[in-house]
C-alpha cells in the first residue's frame, strides 16, 4: 500500500504539522479534525462535479436542447450531440478525474487505503 | 459452413466457456459465493459490471428504440450511464469501506434496526423478479428465432446454463463469468456497427459515422437525410422529440437514480479490494458501457435509413430476404390497404394491435392479416423495434458468422444480467433474513447451503415467469426503476451524508416512497385504462416511466422532516458513518 513506502507518505512532503490534527475533534466531539477537513474538500469536490454531471446532461441535453440545435457538431446538432453523445463522454471524464483528484487529496491528509 | 451451423456453433461454444469457467471458480465459502472473496481487479470488476448492467433490453431493443423515436431516445442513453457517476461519486466508495455482502446489510446496520433491513429486502426482492423475468423471456426469444425451438425449450436451457455457474459458482462463477460474456456482447455489437456505418458514411467509427455525410452523392449529413425522409412521410424529426420537456427531464433523472439504486449493481462494488478501488471500478464500468451506449444511436439512425431506403415504395414481390424472414416470425407485416401492391411507410399505425396472421396469403404473397386497418393514414407497414440490432447482419447483407455472433452475443447480455439479479436474490434470502433476522446461529456452511438453495429457487421461479410471462411484466419495468429511486437510493445516500438521519426517518421514507411510486405506476399501468394514460392525467405532466423521481422526493422530505421530531442516532452509529467516510483501513468484507 502507497502508504507504507516513504515517497508515499504524505508527512514526507508536507511535514505532520501541515495537517488538521487527527487528535483533536470537531466541537460535537465526534470527529477528528483531520477527517473533517478531508470530508469537507471531498464535499467541494463533489459540488463542482455533480454541477457539472448535471450541466452536461440536464442542462445542454434537455433544458437548453432546442436552442443548441442551431450550432453544429460536424453533422450533428449540438444539444442532440449532447444528449446522444457527449453527455455520456463527460460522464466517463468526470469519474476518472474524482478518482485521481480524490487520490490526491487522501494523500494530502494521508487517509488513504 | 451455412448460418444455421455457424450459429449452433457459436453459441454452443460459448455456453461450453461459461461453464468451464464457473467449475474453474466454484466458491467455497459464503464470502467468495457473495463478494467473490473481495479481491477483484477493479477493470476486470469493472468489465463485469457492463457485462451486468448491459441487459436483454439494451442490446436486442435500445437501438430499435431509438431509431423509431429518435431524440426522446436519450432518456435511456444519460439516464443508463448518468448513474454510474451518482454511483461513483455518492455511493459506491463508502458502501465498499463499510464492507458487508448485501444492500440490505448496509440499510440495517446503519438504521440500526431489523425492520429498515426487511424493508430493505422486500424493496430488493420486488426489484430484482421484475427485472429477471424480462431476461429469461429475452433468452426464451434469442433461442426462438436463431435456433428453432420454441421459447419454452429456449428458456429451460437458458436456466439450466445460469444453474449451474450462478449456482456453483456464486459471485466468484459469475464475476468471471460476466468477463466472458462482456467480450461476446460487446464484439457481437460493435461488427456489425463498423460495417453499417462503412456502407452508409463511408466512415467505419459509428460514432463519428452519425455525425458524417451519407455517401450517396447528396452531400447530406446522416441526420439531416434522416430529418428530411421523415419528414416526407410524415413523422416528426429525428433530432427533435414528441415528449415535453418536464417528461423527459424526470424519466432521465429517474433512470439515472434508480440506476445508481439497482442492488445487483451496488453488489458489483463489494468485490473489490479497497474503496479508492470502488471508484476506479464505476469509471472502467462506464467506459465499457460507454462503448455500446455510444454506439447504439448510430445503429438506430443507420438502422432506420436503411430500413426506410429497402422497404418504403418496394413492391411486396420485389421485397428484400430479411423482410420475409423476420415477417415469417410475426415481426413484420404488411396490409394492403391501397391494393397497390406496394409497401408504403408512413406515420401511423397501418392497423390496430399486433399482428393477427390468418394463416393464407394476401394478393401479393404477404401474410395475411386480420387486424382492422386504421383509417387516416396511408401507412401499410406494423414493425417491431427489437428487429433492427437482430435484423441488421441481414439488411447489411453480412457474412453468415457475424449473424451467429449477434445471436450468441443476445444470450450473453440476458444470461449475465439474469445471473447477477439472481446472486442479490439468494443473498438476500439467505444473507439478510436467515443469518441477520431470523436465523442468527445457522454455521457458515449451512448459511452457504442455504444461499444455493434460495439461488435454485429463484431460477425456478425467473423461469416459470420467462415461460408464463404474466401481461404486466413488460408493463412495469418502470417499477425496478422507479422503485429502486424512491426507496433505496436515498436511504443509502442519506445514510452516508448526513450523520443526524435516524432509523425512524429512513423506514418512513422508504415506506412512502414505496407506496407512493408504487401505486401510481400501479394505477396507470395496471387500473387505469391504456387510453387514461396521458399526459393530461398525469401528476405535473410526468409519466409513470418518471414518477420514481416525485417518489424520491417524498422519501427525502418524510425522511428528513421525521428524522427531526425523533431521537439522534446511537454514538456508535455516527462513528459508524465518520469511519465509512474516509478509505483508510477499508481492509476486508468482514463476517460479523
Amino acid at each position: 500500500m502507497s502508504h507504507d513506502t516513504p515517497q508515499g507518505h504524505a508527512s514526507e512532503h508536507d511535514g505532520p504539522d501541515a495537517l488538521p490534527d487527527i487528535d483533536e475533534t470537531t466541537a460535537d466531539g465526534e470527529t477528528n479534525l483531520r477527517e473533517d477537513a478531508y470530508w469537507h474538500e471531498n464535499l467541494r469536490l463533489l459540488g463542482v462535479l455533480m454541477a457539472i454531471w448535471f450541466a452536461c446532461s440536464f442542462g445542454a441535453g434537455i433544458l437548453f436542447r432546442e436552442w443548441l440545435d442551431q450550432f453544429m457538431l460536424g453533422g450533428y446538432p449540438l444539444g442532440f450531440w449532447f444528449a446522444q453523445q457527449g453527455s455520456i463522454y463527460i460522464f466517463i471524464a468526470l469519474i476518472f478525474f474524482y478518482v485521481v483528484r480524490m487520490k490526491q487529496i487522501e494523500h494530502k491528509y494521508d487517509l488513504d487505503d | 459452413m451455412d448460418t444455421q451451423t455457424l450459429i449452433y456453433l457459436f453459441v454452443g461454444v460459448s455456453f461450453a466457456v461459461y461453464i468451464g469457467i464457473a467449475i474453474w471458480s466454484r466458491a467455497g465459502s459464503t464470502k467468495e459465493f457473495y463478494v467473490a472473496g473481495g479481491g477483484v481487479n477493479p477493470v476486470v470488476n469493472g468489465m463485469a459490471t457492463a457485462a451486468d448492467w448491459m441487459s436483454a433490453a439494451s442490446f436486442i431493443s435500445m437501438a430499435g428504440i431509438i431509431a423509431f423515436v429518435g431524440y426522446d431516445a436519450s432518456v435511456y442513453l444519460m439516464g443508463w450511464t448518468g448513474g454510474y457517476v451518482l454511483l461513483a461519486l455518492l455511493l459506491a466508495p463508502y458502501l465498499r469501506k463499510f464492507g458487508q455482502f448485501t444492500v440490505p446489510d448496509f440499510i440495517g446496520t446503519r438504521y440500526y434496526s431489523k425492520a429498515a433491513r426487511v424493508v430493505a429486502v422486500i424493496c430488493l426482492i420486488f426489484i430484482s423478479f421484475t427485472y429477471i423475468a424480462g431476461q429469461m423471456r429475452g433468452v426464451g426469444i434469442v433461442f426462438s428465432r436463431f435456433l428453432d425451438v420454441d421459447i419454452t425449450t429456449g428458456v429451460i436451457i437458458g436456466m439450466g446454463i445460469v444453474f449451474v455457474y450462478s449456482v456453483l459458482g456464486g459471485m466468484k462463477g459469475i464475476t468471471y463469468t460476466q468477463v466472458a460474456q462482456f467480450c461476446v456482447l460487446i464484439f457481437a455489437y460493435m461488427v456489425p456497427a463498423f460495417f453499417l456505418s462503412f456502407m452508409i458514411t463511408g466512415n467505419p467509427i459509428p460514432q463519428l459515422g452519425l455525425g458524417s455525410t451519407v455517401n450517396d452523392g447528396s452531400g447530406l449529413y446522416v441526420l439531416e437525410k434522416l430529418n428530411l425522409v421523415l419528414g416526407d412521410l410524415g413523422f416528426g424529426a429525428y433530432t427533435d422529440g414528441q415528449k415535453s420537456m418536464i417528461d423527459v427531464f424526470c424519466i432521465t433523472l429517474a433512470l439515472m437514480v434508480g440506476t445508481a439504486g439497482l442492488p445487483h449493481v451496488i453488489v458489483r462494488f463489494f468485490t473489490v479490494p479497497k474503496a479508492s478501488d470502488a471508484r476506479k471500478s464505476a469509471g472502467w464500468a462506464l467506459v465499457f458501457i460507454a462503448l455500446l451506449y455510444t454506439t447504439a444511436p448510430a445503429v438506430g439512425a443507420f438502422a432506420r435509413l436503411n430500413f426506410i431506403d429497402n422497404v418504403n415504395e418496394q413492391s411486396y414481390s420485389e421485397a428484400p430476404g430479411w423482410f420475409t424472414n423476420w415477417e415469417s416470425n410475426d415481426l413484420i407485416a404488411f396490409k394492403d390497404k391501397n391494393g397497390d401492391g406496394k409497401m408504403q411507410y408512413r406515420m401511423g399505425n397501418a392497423f390496430d394491435g399486433k399482428p393477427e396472421f390468418t394463416g393464407t396469403a394476401g394478393a401479393s404473397g404477404e401474410r395475411a392479416v386480420s387486424n382492422t386497418p386504421v383509417e387516416g393514414n396511408a401507412n401499410e407497414v406494423y414493425v417491431d423495434q427489437d428487429i433492427m440490432v437482430l435484423a441488421n447482419p441481414e439488411i447489411g447483407n453480412l457474412p453468415g458468422w457475424v449473424v451467429a455472433l449477434v445471436a450468441a452475443g443476445g444470450l450473453a447480455a440476458a444470461l449475465s444480467t439474469a445471473a447477477g439479479l439472481l446472486l442479490v436474490i439468494s443473498a438476500s434470502v439467505s444473507h439478510d433474513l436467515l443469518k441477520q433476522t431470523f436465523r442468527p446461529n445457522i454455521s457458515e456452511k449451512g448459511e452457504l447451503r442455504a444461499a444455493r438453495i434460495a439461488a435454485t429457487a429463484a431460477i425456478i421461479i425467473a423461469g416459470y415467469l420467462g415461460i408464463y410471462p404474466p401481461g404486466w411484466v413488460a408493463q412495469v419495468v418502470a417499477f425496478a426503476f422507479g422503485l429502486a429511486a424512491a426507496t433505496l437510493f436515498p436511504a443509502i445516500f442519506m445514510g452516508i451524508f448526513s450523520k443526524r438521519m435516524n432509523k425512524e426517518g429512513a423506514i418512513a421514507g422508504m415506506i412512502s416512497g414505496l407506496v407512493f411510486t408504487f401505486g401510481y405506476i400501479f394505477y396507470f399501468k395496471l387500473i387505469a385504462a391504456p387510453e387514461a394514460n396521458i399526459a393530461a392525467n398525469w401528476l405535473f405532466g410526468i409519466s409513470p416511466e418518471g414518477i420514481g423521481v416525485i417518489g424520491m422526493l417524498i422519501n427525502f422530505g418524510v425522511a428528513i422532516a421525521v428524522s427531526m421530531v425523533t431521537a439522534s442516532p446511537p454514538l456508535e452509529v455516527r462513528k459508524l458513518v465518520d469511519s465509512i467516510r474516509v478509505p483508510r483501513g477499508a481492509g476486508e468484507a468482514h463476517v460479523h
